[in-house]
C-alpha cells in the first residue's frame, strides 16, 4: 500500500505546500519491510525497498504490519488513529534524527495519513 | 441592528502570587455560575459553543477566563526574566482569585485537561466552596508520552508543533471545522507556555494518592472523558473514577480530548444531563 503514497500525497497541494522545505528520505518499516521515502520540496519522489543495510533516511518509524493497517482504515479505532497516539499506546516507535520530524511534524503525520481513504483532518 | 453573538467579553484585574494580572473573561447567560477552564496552550475560546447555547445559558451564568499567559491575559510585569511553570498551587490560587474577584457564590467549576486535573484538587481542598466539579478528559495520575522540550526551541516552530502534538487527541470523527479550530488556538500560544502548563499536568499535578479523600457528599464529581484521548485514556479515567468514590464517569464515544470545542453537537448530548442534575440537586 505504501507504493502508492507519492499519488497520494503529490495531488494534495496544501500538502506538498506544508512540505516545501523538506528534502531528504525517512525510513518507514511496515512489520519486517523497511521502505525509503524520498521527499523533495514536499512531494513523495520514490519509495523503495530498502536494498542496503547502510540505506537509510533521516529518521525512522516503524510499526507491525497490522497497526499500520488499522492506522490507514477510513475510521481507525483508537489508539491507531494517529501516530503520536500510536506510540503514546506503545503501538510504533521512532529512532533517528527527531529535528526534522518536529519541525514538520503535521506534515509526517498528514503524509502517511494520506493513504486512508478520505484521510482524516482534510 | 448587528447580530452579535451574546459572548461578552471584559478586562478585570486580580492578585496571585503577589502579582496583579490583567485578565481575560467571557461570559453569557444568567443563573448558576458555570467556570470554564481552559485546555494546556490554549485559552477560552474553546468554551464558545457552550456560550451560545441557551440549554445551557438560560440556566448557567457560563464564564471562561484566559489563564495567565493565555489568549488575551497578560503574563506578568516582568515576565522576559521568568521561566513559566504551572504548579498545582499556582493553579489553585488562580482560579480561587479568579471566583473571588468575579464574587461568585458557589460555582460549578468545569476544566478540560489540565483544567480537568486542578477540579479534582480543588474539590479536595475546598469542598464546600464549590457547587460541583466537572473534569473533562482529566484524570488523577497521567503519564507523559513526549519530550516537552521540543515545545520551546529556537529551531522548532513552537506553535506548529504545538498543534501537531495535540491533532492526534481530536477523534477521527470530530468535524474538520472544528479540528482545525481547535488547533488554530494552539498554534497562537506564547513562548514556552504549552511547556509550561504541561508541568503541572505531567509532573506536579499527580495526586492519586489523595483523591480518595475527595468528598463527593459535599462537591459532586463529574468525570467524562473521551473514547480517543491518549492521554486521559477511558482507563485513566475509570481508575480515577474508582478512586473518588462517589463520583461519576462517562466515556465519550466518538470524541478526543477538546470536547467542548472539537465536537460541540456531541459534547452537548453529554454535558446537558450533567448540568441539568447539578442544577436540580442544587
Amino acid at each position: 500500500m505504501i507504493e502508492k503514497l507519492a499519488d497520494y500525497v503529490n495531488n494534495n497541494h496544501a500538502l506538498v505546500r506544508q512540505g516545501r522545505f523538506i528534502n531528504y528520505s525517512i525510513l518507514v518499516g511496515v512489520g519486517e519491510t523497511d521502505f525509503i521515502i524520498r521527499i523533495d520540496g514536499g512531494r513523495v519522489t520514490g519509495v523503495r525497498h530498502r536494498q542496503l543495510n547502510i540505506d537509510s533516511g533521516r529518521f525512522a518509524i516503524r510499526a507491525p504490519t497490522e497497526i499500520w493497517e488499522e492506522f490507514w482504515r477510513p475510521m481507525p479505532k483508537r489508539g491507531h488513529h494517529d501516530l503520536f497516539s500510536m506510540m503514546a499506546a506503545g503501538l510504533a516507535q521512532i529512532d533517528g534524527d527527531l529535528l526534522p520530524f518536529m519541525q514538520n511534524l503535521q506534515y509526517f503525520k498528514d503524509l502517511l495519513g494520506a493513504l486512508r481513504p478520505a484521510s482524516i483532518g482534510n | 441592528m448587528p447580530s452579535f453573538e451574546p459572548i461578552v467579553g471584559r478586562y478585570i484585574s486580580m492578585v496571585v502570587a503577589g502579582d496583579t494580572m490583567r485578565i481575560y473573561v467571557e461570559e453569557a447567560g444568567s443563573g448558576i455560575p458555570l467556570v470554564c477552564l481552559h485546555t494546556a496552550g490554549s485559552d477560552s475560546r474553546q468554551f464558545r459553543h457552550l456560550m451560545t447555547d441557551p440549554s445551557i445559558t438560560d440556566h448557567y451564568r457560563v464564564l471562561a477566563f484566559d489563564m495567565p499567559w493565555h489568549g488575551k491575559s497578560n503574563p506578568p510585569i516582568g515576565w522576559r526574566e521568568i521561566e513559566y511553570k504551572l504548579t498545582t498551587g499556582l493553579y489553585k490560587e488562580t482560579v480561587v482569585a479568579f471566583c473571588q474577584v468575579m464574587e461568585l457564590n458557589q460555582p460549578v467549576i468545569m476544566g478540560c485537561s489540565m483544567g480537568g486535573r486542578i477540579v479534582l484538587h480543588l474539590a479536595l481542598e475546598y469542598p464546600d466552596d464549590y457547587r460541583a466539579v466537572i473534569a473533562l478528559e482529566g484524570a488523577d495520575r497521567l503519564e507523559p508520552y513526549y519530550d516537552t522540550e521540543w515545545l520551546h526551541r529556537p529551531d522548532v516552530n513552537g506553535g506548529e508543533v504545538a498543534a501537531g502534538f495535540v491533532s492526534g487527541q481530536i477523534a477521527p470523527q470530530s468535524p474538520s471545522e472544528y479540528r482545525w479550530e481547535t488547533l488554530w488556538a494552539y498554534m497562537q500560544g506564547g513562548p514556552g507556555v504549552f511547556k509550561g502548563d504541561l508541568y503541572f499536568y505531567w509532573v506536579d499535578g499527580h495526586f492519586d494518592d489523595r483523591s480518595v479523600q475527595i468528598d463527593t457528599t459535599r462537591c459532586p464529581v463529574y468525570l467524562l472523558s473521551g473514547e480517543y484521548d491518549s492521554s486521559c485514556t477511558p482507563e485513566r479515567t475509570r481508575d480515577t473514577a474508582e478512586r473518588i468514590k462517589g463520583s461519576k464517569a462517562v466515556v465519550m464515544k466518538r470524541m478526543g480530548h477538546f470536547p467542548m470545542s472539537e465536537n460541540p453537537a456531541l459534547f452537548r448530548e453529554h454535558i446537558l444531563p450533567v448540568l441539568k442534575e447539578i442544577g436540580v440537586n442544587n
